[in-house]
């Protein structure tokens, strides 16, 4: 198990329990952390599930892909430290992991 | 005063109804009626990872038990509702219960389209629609298998694809003189008709089936041309139609799909429909359409919410599809029907590339190969029909978004 800290559109902070070997985005929708819509369900097709990672904890997770780089340039206000939540797979390292979920999403949709 | 609402359907626009009429404060009492004994669970990884194993169904799953506990959800799985009474407003399940609703929302989906030819009905011939197709499918999987596809759309080249990886020898039946033809652009079948090729699936167009045959079970596949395909296993992938069965007998208007209005009503002012099943307006493309989409889906089923609940709010949506085929990822956006002009962009030589779809220097449509970023800049451009410059368009060193 890993902590997980998610901060929400509106602030709450919420302290999850992650199972290695699913997503982060997974992690999110599993525990109804708003804000993380996740349409496509993890196929890197959406950009709705597009969160701002802690930026002392950005050089312990994988570089995205290019993949997942073309699809944050154009996510709702991207930043240095944007990731598509559904490319980051939970491992026993990410204890601790604080994320922040944006106001909105790519596709329109508040949170 | 809405008391109860009643969702008849547990796919993806039955799930999320749910997520937001809860979301949005009805406390009501709320039903959710699914023919599937699983709870909601998502339908794209079917054709891929689920299919060959590398996701457990738990994680199919929309929402866990726990979640529909908590939200006073009253889950009707694995029953059928076979009776609509608008009148009555009432609902008969197939054990024999019958409910009565202040609000229905239809989310029937969309069923496989049949084959209909002779020895159609042979074991060994599969479609793969739902979570209890999959399995039976998966048996077939040993080395070497000879697997026969019959339709060379998105459902049969995804499963074209997994059944490869899965070690099977793989061919693909295809009517028409090109894969994905009702879908894409000419130079995007082309790419992945070489992609299927080069990963070793047989893809042969023009191909008209016209019997099955076997004894016991299926063992080839039999064409108008007279060519013969050995099979352990058939699959079929020849389309989908909406599921509008219980809507017909109801008295509602159909027609390809059940009608609803851009709030997602019915014919029936009680009654509402989300999903595959309807046939809505398009502002954006000012027409009507039916779409097998997962994102039409689910923003249908939310503005269906919405409106149930008194919340007046209008479905316009620029729709968007997605396909995984070996490690391909193909992003459409838009409808490209109407366009006057297509511009390709990039070399599909070099794996990466878009075809786009103008109508005078309006965007209709991108069909993107490997190129996120085009697809996501077209999203904008297209909803907000951002006028372009073809010129400029077909320069690929320039971004989308800059051809304006």
């Amino acid at each position: 198990m890993a902590k997980i800290v998610f901060i929400e559109p509106g602030g709450r902070r919420r302290e999850v329990d992650a199972q290695p070997g699913v997503t982060l985005m997974e992690t999110a929708r599993r525990h109804d952390v708003q804000g993380v819509i996740a349409r496509c369900g993890g196929a890197c097709a959406c950009a709705t599930c597009h969160v701002y990672v802690d930026p002392a904890w950005l050089p312990r997770l994988e570089p995205r892909e290019e993949m997942e780089e073309a699809m944050l340039e154009n996510a709702w206000e991207p930043r240095e430290n944007s990731r598509l939540s559904c490319q980051i797979q939970i491992t026993a390292d990410l204890d601790g992991l604080q994320v922040t979920v944006p106001q909105r999403q790519a596709d329109g949709n508040g949170a | 005063m809405i008391s109860t609402i009643l969702i008849i359907g547990g796919g993806q626009a039955g799930a999320q109804a749910i997520d937001t009429l809860r979301k949005e404060g009805f406390g009501g009492r709320l039903v959710l009626i699914g023919d599937e004994p699983q709870l909601p669970y998502q339908r794209p990884p079917l054709s891929k990872k689920y299919l060959c194993g590398e996701m457990a169904a738990e994680r199919l799953l929309f929402r866990h038990q726990s979640f529909y506990d908590e939200h006073r959800i009253e889950l009707k799985l694995g029953t059928r509702a076979v009776r609509l009474d608008a009148g009555a407003r009432q609902v008969g399940l197939a054990g024999g219960e019958t409910l009565t609703y202040d609000r229905l929302l239809l989310c029937l989906g969309a069923e496989s389209r049949r084959l209909t030819c002779p020895g159609a009905e042979l074991a060994g011939v599969h479609y793969l629609r739902g979570l209890a197709d999959v399995a039976p499918i998966q048996t077939g999987f040993k080395p070497q298998a000879r697997v026969v596809i019959i339709g060379g759309g998105y459902i049969g080249l995804e499963t074209a694809a997994t059944c490869r990886k899965m070690g099977c020898e793989v061919t693909v039946l295809e009517m028409a003189d090109r894969i994905m033809n009702r879908v894409v652009a000419p130079a995007v079948s082309q790419y992945f008709a070489a992609e299927h090729r080069l990963h070793g699936v047989d893809i042969l167009c023009d191909m008209r089936v016209t019997r099955l045959e076997g004894r016991e079970r299926v063992e080839r596949v039999v064409c108008a041309d007279g060519s013969s395909h050995e099979a352990d296993l058939v699959i079929v992938g020849v389309g989908a139609v909406a599921t509008t069965e219980l809507a017909i007998s109801a008295g509602l208007a159909c027609d390809n799909g059940i009608v609803v209005d851009e709030y997602c009503r019915t014919s029936d002012a009680a009654i509402y429909a989300a999903g595959d099943c309807t046939n809505h307006p398009s502002p954006r493309f000012g027409r009507r359409v039916r779409l097998e989409s997962v994102d039409n889906a689910f923003e249908q089923a939310k503005t269906a919410a919405l409106n149930m609940l008194d919340r007046p709010v209008a479905h316009d949506r620029v729709p968007w599809f997605w396909s995984d085929q070996f490690d391909n990822k193909l992003l459409i956006v838009g409808l490209s029907q109407d366009y006057d002009r297509q511009v390709l962009r990039g070399d599909p030589a070099s794996r990466s590339f878009s075809v786009c779809y103008l109508k005078g220097s309006e965007l209709l449509a991108v069909e993107a190969v490997n190129h996120s970023k085009d697809y996501m800049a077209a999203r904008k451009l297209i909803a907000d029909r951002t006028p372009l410059q073809a010129d400029r368009l077909a320069d690929a060193s320039l971004a989308l978004k800059d051809a304006v």
